[in-house]
């Protein structure tokens, strides 16, 4: 069973230029007493998120809606556990995956099974787990001979197809999209459609933040509107998309 | 609060150990990359290591005036490891920070990063110690059991190393200027430890001795390097090491569960 519970989380971010960020500053600013700063700790902060409480359990599929700056990233990654809230708590269940940048850990000038190797290392999987799967990744990705070239060889294309076959063979209990992937050309991207609707459907919880009415309609059973890193309104996807998109 | 601290720490850190084969494939692919396309590859560290060795050796061997066959081998193993020692822990100051991208997109441990870069400078170094033993054979210097003591003492030099790159990418990630102070820091102890001149040569004088014996480099390379010499390390060198390393440890474990939150923020 997966579940998330999100109770009250704050989430400011510290902006320290290099004014604030030296030691040098830190060390006058403890010889002065703390007069230097603008609040108690002496810097400024950019409040991203504030009175984020919700509850999601299995078979919940969440859109995030908002328009850019809304916090919609910020709320991604606290619920992939890179951040932690500044204030407030966040408990999470479950295993995460997460389709957010699925080019992370490549490098260019590793042949594309090497990047294999690497790419199912970060998402978790160890050698033999991806040495029994890399035929079916390779046999996805329709690289062919390909596969034993340096990734810098590839196309842009190419090398989403790579990325995409890789990130997408594990089978995350809680699931997490910045917008629907689009990959390769109009045959691939047919695969991509199923290979997406199963990782979906397998997922007990899926979060997506999306800009499109279509999208969203057709893949979540609620909404979450955030405007200015606060919860506008949360509700079903009927409700909240025509009260978002006007119509 | 203590407590709690030691405990998000101990997790972090077993969560790594637990995933040591990412650790080990990113510090591999670190290694492969920096030297892809080349002939002679990672070996070429091993190359310009010797030459420096070489040239140092000549140039201050006849300086000091000390007899090639004790200098030779003296010199080489200190700069392999202090090559290593260096470098470790100038890679440590930036070790969160150029992860940066992987740390803010997926939720793997962050101690992983710390035993990638540890992972990584061992693979240099032991590309580098090829040239030890080839200074000894040259020397014709006889083999015994007691480089083996050496064994032991590597592993208390990188369970030191381990708290003190962890300690330090903590800070540098909050505090930017850090790096650069350390950088500094680390070339006055390239001269202040016994690397480039021997120890026997310094004139027998109070100041002298407590030159060496507040430096915990010093003490942190001679159980290292006093065995593979054909020496025993003293019993203080093996306190100092230890001490160290459990003092080293106790504070970085507070420090890193305390902060471990604050990093991804930080970065």
């Amino acid at each position: 069973m997966a579940s998330i519970v999100f109770d009250n989380v704050l989430v400011d971010f510290p902006i320290y230029n290099s004014n604030t960020r030296s030691l040098k500053n830190k060390l006058i600013q403890v010889a002065t007493g703390g007069q230097l700063g603008s609040d108690k700790h002496g810097r400024v902060v950019v409040r991203a998120l504030e009175n984020i409480s919700f509850q999601l359990k299995d078979g919940d599929r969440v859109g995030l809606l908002g328009h850019n700056g809304a916090g919609k990233s910020t709320l991604l990654r606290l619920l992939g556990g890179v951040y932690e809230p500044t204030f407030g708590k966040s408990t999470i269940i479950g295993k995460i995956g997460s389709l957010i940048d699925i080019s992370l850990g490549i490098d260019p000038e590793t042949t594309g099974r090497d990047n294999i190797y690497i790419r199912g290392a970060l998402l978790g999987l160890t050698r033999s787990q991806v040495k029994f799967k890399i035929d079916e990744i390779i046999d996805f990705s329709e690289l062919g001979d390909f596969v034993d070239m340096p990734l810098r060889t590839y196309s842009t294309g190419m090398h989403m197809r790579l990325a995409f076959s890789v990130s997408t063979i594990i089978r995350p209990e809680i699931l997490l999209m910045d917008e629907w992937l689009s990959v390769g050309d109009e045959s691939f991207q047919h695969k991509v459609e199923n290979r997406l609707n199963d990782l979906v459907s397998a997922a007990k919880i899926l979060v997506i933040a999306s800009h499109s009415k279509e999208l969203l309609l057709k893949t979540c059973n609620r909404l979450i509107w955030l405007e200015h890193g606060r919860i506008k309104m949360d509700g079903t996807p009927e409700t909240i998309s025509s009260a978002y998109f006007g119509h | 609060m203590c407590l709690k601290s030691l405990q998000i720490s101990y997790t972090d850190i077993s969560n790594s150990l637990k995933q040591f084969h990412l650790a080990a494939l990113l510090g591999w692919q670190d290694v492969r990359q920096r030297y892809r396309r080349s002939v002679l590859g990672p070996f070429w560290l091993t190359v310009s290591m010797g030459v420096m060795i070489g040239t140092i050796g000549i140039v201050f061997g006849q300086i000091f005036q000390s007899p090639m066959q004790d200098f030779l081998p003296f010199l080489s193993i200190g700069l392999v490891l202090w090559n290593f020692i260096s470098n470790t822990i100038t890679e440590g100051c930036v070790g969160f920070i150029s992860s940066e991208a992987i740390i803010k997109q997926l939720p793997i441990p962050l101690f992983i990063h710390i035993l990638r870069l540890i992972w990584r400078n061992i693979i240099i170094m032991t590309h580098n110690i090829v040239i030890f033993p080839i200074v000894l054979i040259i020397y014709h210097k006889e083999i015994s059991w007691i480089p083996l003591i050496s064994i032991p003492g590597f592993f208390l030099l990188l369970l030191n190393l381990i708290w003190m790159v962890l300690f330090l990418s903590v800070l540098c990630s909050r505090y930017r200027d850090l790096p650069q102070i350390v950088t500094s820091l680390l070339l006055i102890m390239f001269y202040l430890t016994p690397i480039m001149w021997m120890p026997s040569l310094l004139p027998q004088q109070n100041t002298n001795v407590k030159l060496l014996i507040l430096n915990p480099f010093f003490h942190l390379m001679e159980i290292v390097k006093a065995p593979l010499l054909g020496n025993l390390p003293s019993i203080l060198n093996w306190k100092v090491s230890i001490l160290l390393g459990v003092f080293g440890w106790l504070v970085t474990m507070f420090m890193y569960g305390h902060y471990k939150r604050r990093i991804a923020y930080w970065l």
